[in-house]
């Protein structure tokens, strides 16, 4: 396949363009909507030709570093930079003063400095930049920078820095509203809250025959991707720059850059190099800025890797949360009230703290009918490590505690803890805490229901257990005396999409031309693939809609309009959309040169495998014959249905313009005298209104569904005042595939009728139940509370 | 120095402290093998060294005179992709694949270490009888994916192995 004509001229070759500098992607692959082709980048990421970000090259680039506070907390005296400026090889040293712009980002709010100025906030805030011709030399150069710091005590706990007395150390200066803002985030003026979110709901005094209670705490999980943050800076000689970087929305990056450059978006023109993974930790800046400063400033090429423990430093994290929960039932079990408290730590800068609030608030208490709720979710500054986006963002955490309310209260109750829930389950029609009625599918209750009747593993053989297959594995230390194993669900949802009254949006430009007979095309988009497969969904909708076999996905730049986030299980959805949206708009050029061809009546046509066809299926002429010499191009942005601001006193509103639903049954053997677990199946049922690529659904359930379980047993970045102790994968660990059990999982496909395809979000969902129940099959095998996750060794053996 | 790569014969000139996984990456030009780490604890680097499974962050460079170090671009050959790396692509073995070219090199000197009858962990007998799917984990338990794509990779080893 040749190249056809270009519908743009990419931002690369404008410049030098570097090697690694993605192309475009195209294979012989067939198959549209509800197909699972292969994937067009599938052959090059299993040769090690599909280039990250990470292994962009030029010749004559410099190599550029960070220097970060070792201080959570610590007002900078003085910056000396002399001696690292000396070494030879260094070409620059910045710091807050170099910054040509204003020097302040955000994701939501722009609140956080692109070098520090006057106050570090949290361990690992960059102060200086080094750029030199080795990146050992820049380090070496770092390492000199002379930082006279005055340090102070770190505020480290959420609940104390709500009220603390020096709250305005924090933040002197209000935050600002920028775009993203939603206006319904009561910004404290002044002080540590970033967020307050009151949903009330029915009367707040309701009795009930049983009550139960319980506090639950989530620490702080990892995004962990394995391609460090990175990225080429490449200076355009006139003042602008290309920027290659991994990331999750090129056009968002593109605004706070050009803030800080205090240069125009034409002037700064982002590329999507290869993404290594993001998972919601690659929403925020990270070497965006600084590339861009040291290659202005030098004139020269300028790549940054982050190393591992860089990495940790490098970019938010999942907030941790403290959650205290009061559930009410009558004595058949139906819920009469839910009250909840929930503090998200939101750590030094705001990032998606705002959003994680509105999550974790509005779906606070689970997918379930209750008619008196009272919710307070707080987001609150620390000297923490700031926190934002990760799969699943803000409803992960809360769903750690109202499902284990749930176990307690049908324990309370003596009943089963599926029919405790089935009885309460949300279903089409029913209105959610926040007040919007549920207006599409949503089968609560039949995904309970299909996980009861999935057969279990078998149970080992108590009389000739095998050894190997015991929690610790060979490690042999017992017997299996004290394996006990356990089963627990649980049941979660979560939005689809930007919420809150947001225009979310995304944008296609589809371009379809005759090449060699054939009928050819150009999907491009901004919408970061990070990868989940959405440049397979691309083609898949193109063929579907335009009748083709080949589809070119473009590569992704700001040479198009924004892509929005690949986040919130928004792409497929949003910016599926708009390939469908521009697909529409160039079958209709199609046929309006096809009317120039024919008699025919041409309404009721349809574009099938590169013909115009009648609705009987008579072929009309081809596609390619229709086309001719013509290259037609449509640009289209899909626009979700709007949602509105919560009212700020009772949290009520029309907020979110989707929900994903997914359950979960966990089985789990726990050696309860060694504290040792072994995850023994994971199985899941989830809905996703349309699978328009099936493999693709099932690989986000089984990688969302192994996140989830890292979190509920083994990963946490361990913060001690405000320090992280464990910068590593020796000691951050993340499920390896001995951890990662068979994962049997039911997809089911109820139609959303407001979504394209009927689709629904899917990749955040089974982050959410597996967790949760992981949690409940530990508790249900040795009898604890345990109501901190991850679960320790320590909290089952008590020592 | 001289540093055979893929069964071809390369000239470096290198600081004696260079990894062989920099050597590689940023002297060769070699990008396939990814740094995920540095530290030897995601097998991102993973390379065979004479045969043998190898973090190439963790071997000095220099340390390789005279030894043939395999990486992931001289893998496929002149009819397609190997079994291996084709069974990762039918299987969806990898989402964002910077663990990938890892994998599937571990995954080559794994069936190799089979084939040669050494056991594992989880072996029962000295002599494993079939590679099996506690096997399969066990001997592959090196190589962290984040994307969590280890049901595929599951499938894609168990199927390359029924067919060898």
């Amino acid at each position: 396949m040749t190249t056809p004509t270009q519908a743009t001229t990419p931002a690369a070759a404008r410049t030098r363009t570097p090697i690694g500098a993605p192309g475009r992607l195209e294979n012989d692959a067939k198959g549209g909507v509800g197909t699972s082709p292969q994937r067009p980048d599938g052959a090059l990421k299993v040769t090690g030709e599909f280039a990250y970000s990470s292994d962009l090259w030029m010749d004559n680039m410099l190599w550029g570093v960070t220097l970060r506070s070792p201080h959570p907390f610590a007002r900078i005296r003085a910056v000396d930079i002399a001696a690292a400026l000396a070494t030879p090889g260094v070409v620059a040293v910045l710091t807050a003063a170099d910054v040509p712009g204003r020097n302040v980002f955000g994701l939501e709010l722009s609140d956080q400095p692109v070098l520090a100025d006057d106050v570090v906030r949290y361990q690992g805030e960059a102060v200086a930049l080094v750029a030199a011709d080795h990146p050992e030399i820049a380090r070496q150069a770092a390492k000199k920078i002379r930082v006279d710091y005055q340090v102070w005590e770190p505020i480290t706990d959420a609940r104390a820095a709500l009220g603390h007395p020096t709250w305005n150390r924090l933040h002197d200066h209000p935050a600002e509203d920028v775009e993203l803002s939603r206006s319904a985030a009561a910004i404290h003026p002044k002080g540590n809250l970033v967020r307050h979110l009151k949903i009330r709901k029915g009367d707040p005094d309701e009795a009930a025959d049983v009550v139960v209670r319980g506090e639950y705490s989530v620490g702080m999980q990892d995004q962990a991707f394995l391609g460090p943050e990175s990225g080429l800076a490449v200076p355009d000689g006139e003042g602008g720059v290309d920027l290659y970087v991994a990331t999750q929305w090129l056009h968002v990056d593109q605004r706070q850059i050009c803030t800080a450059l205090g240069l125009t978006p034409d002037q700064v023109r982002l590329t999507l190099a290869g993404v290594g993974g993001a998972f919601g930790g690659r929403e925020d800046l990270s070497m965006h800025v600084h590339g861009c400063m040291l290659a202005l400033h030098t004139g020269k090429p300028v790549k940054m890797v982050y190393n591992r423990e860089e990495s940790f430093f490098g970019h938010v994290h999942r907030h941790p949360a403290e959650m205290r929960y009061e559930h009410g039932a009558t004595r058949d079990g139906t819920l009469v009230f839910v009250n909840c408290d929930i503090y998200f730590d939101g750590g030094a800068y705001a990032s998606s703290t705002p959003a994680v609030v509105g999550n974790g608030g509005t779906m606070g208490i689970g997918p379930y009918v209750v008619p008196n709720v009272r919710i307070d979710a707080y987001g609150v500054y620390t000297n923490n490590p700031p926190c934002g986006a990760m799969r699943g963002f803000g409803s992960v955490q809360t769903a750690f505690a109202y499902e284990a309310q749930m176990d307690l209260l049908a324990a309370e109750l003596g009943m089963d803890p599926i029919d405790l829930r089935v009885r309460n389950a949300m279903a089409e029609g029913s209105v959610t805490p926040h007040g919007q009625t549920i207006d599409s599918p949503a089968p609560v209750a039949e995904l309970l229901q299909r996980l009861r009747e999935m057969p279990l593993p078998a149970e080992p053989d108590g009389a000739d257990i095998d050894l190997r297959s015991l929690p610790g594995g060979v490690a042999n230390s017992t017997h299996g005396e004290g394996v006990k194993r356990g089963v627990g669900y649980a049941v979660t949802y979560k939005n689809v999409a930007f919420s809150e009254g947001f225009d979310d949006y995304s944008t296609a430009r589809v371009q379809i031309e005759a090449h060699q007979g054939n009928p050819l095309v150009v999907v491009h988009t901004a919408a970061a693939e990070v990868g989940q497969g959405l440049v397979t969904i691309e083609q898949q909708i193109c063929r579907t809609e335009l009748g083709v076999e080949n589809v070119i996905v473009h590569p992704k730049n700001t040479d198009v309009g924004s892509g929005g986030s690949t986040s919130a299980s928004r792409q497929t959805y949003m910016t599926g959309g708009a390939v469908k949206l521009a697909c529409e708009a160039v079958r209709d050029r199609i046929l309006t040169l096809a009317r120039d061809r024919t008699d025919a009546p041409l309404d009721d046509a349809a574009l099938v495998d590169g013909n115009i066809v009648t609705p009987s299926g008579a072929v009309l002429m081809s596609i390619a014959d229709a086309i001719g010499e013509a290259v037609i191009e449509e640009t289209r942005e899909h626009h979700h249905r709007p949602t509105e601001e919560i009212d700020p006193e009772t949290g009520q509103g029309f907020a979110h313009v989707q929900y994903s639903f997914s359950a979960h049954r966990a089985v789990v053997d726990v050696d309860t005298e060694l504290g040792l677990l072994k995850v023994v199946e994971l199985a899941c049922v989830q809905d996703v209104g349309k699978a328009l690529n099936a493999d693709a659904v099932v690989g986000q359930i089984q990688g969302g569904s192994a996140q989830g379980m890292g979190l509920a047993i083994m990963e946490e970045i361990v913060v001690k005042d405000g320090k992280i102790r464990n910068p590593s994968f020796t000691d951050y660990l993340i499920p390896t595939i001995l951890d990662t059990p068979p994962m049997p999982i039911q997809v089911l496909e109820y139609a959303d009728p407001h979504a394209p395809y009927g689709l629904r979000g899917v990749g955040e969902a089974p982050t959410i139940s597996s967790g949760p129940a992981v949690a409940a099959a530990i508790r249900q095998a040795t009898g604890l509370p345990l109501t901190r996750v991850p679960i320790r060794p320590e909290h089952i053996t008590g020592t | 120095m001289q540093l055979s790569v893929n069964g071809q014969s390369r000239d470096l000139e290198l600081d004696n402290r260079t990894t062989l996984l920099d050597a590689l990456r940023e002297h060769l030009g070699l990008i396939g093998s990814k740094k995920g780490c540095d530290h030897g604890q995601c097998g991102a680097c993973t390379v065979l060294l004479d045969g043998r499974r190898t973090n190439a962050c963790l071997v000095l460079a220099v340390t390789c005179a005279g030894r043939e170090v395999a990486t992931i671009e001289g893998l496929a050959g002149p009819d397609g992709l190997h079994p291996v790396q084709q069974a990762f692509v039918e299987h969806d073995g990898f989402q964002c694949g910077y663990c990938t070219p890892g994998q599937i090199m571990s995954a080559v000197g794994m069936l190799e270490e089979f084939e040669r009858g050494w056991p594992s962990a989880v072996t029962g007998e000295v002599q494993p009888a079939g590679l099996t799917a506690p096997e399969i984990r066990e001997r592959m338990s090196g190589n962290l994916c984040r994307c969590g794509a280890y049901v595929g990779i599951l499938a894609a080893l168990t199927d390359v192995a029924s067919r060898s």
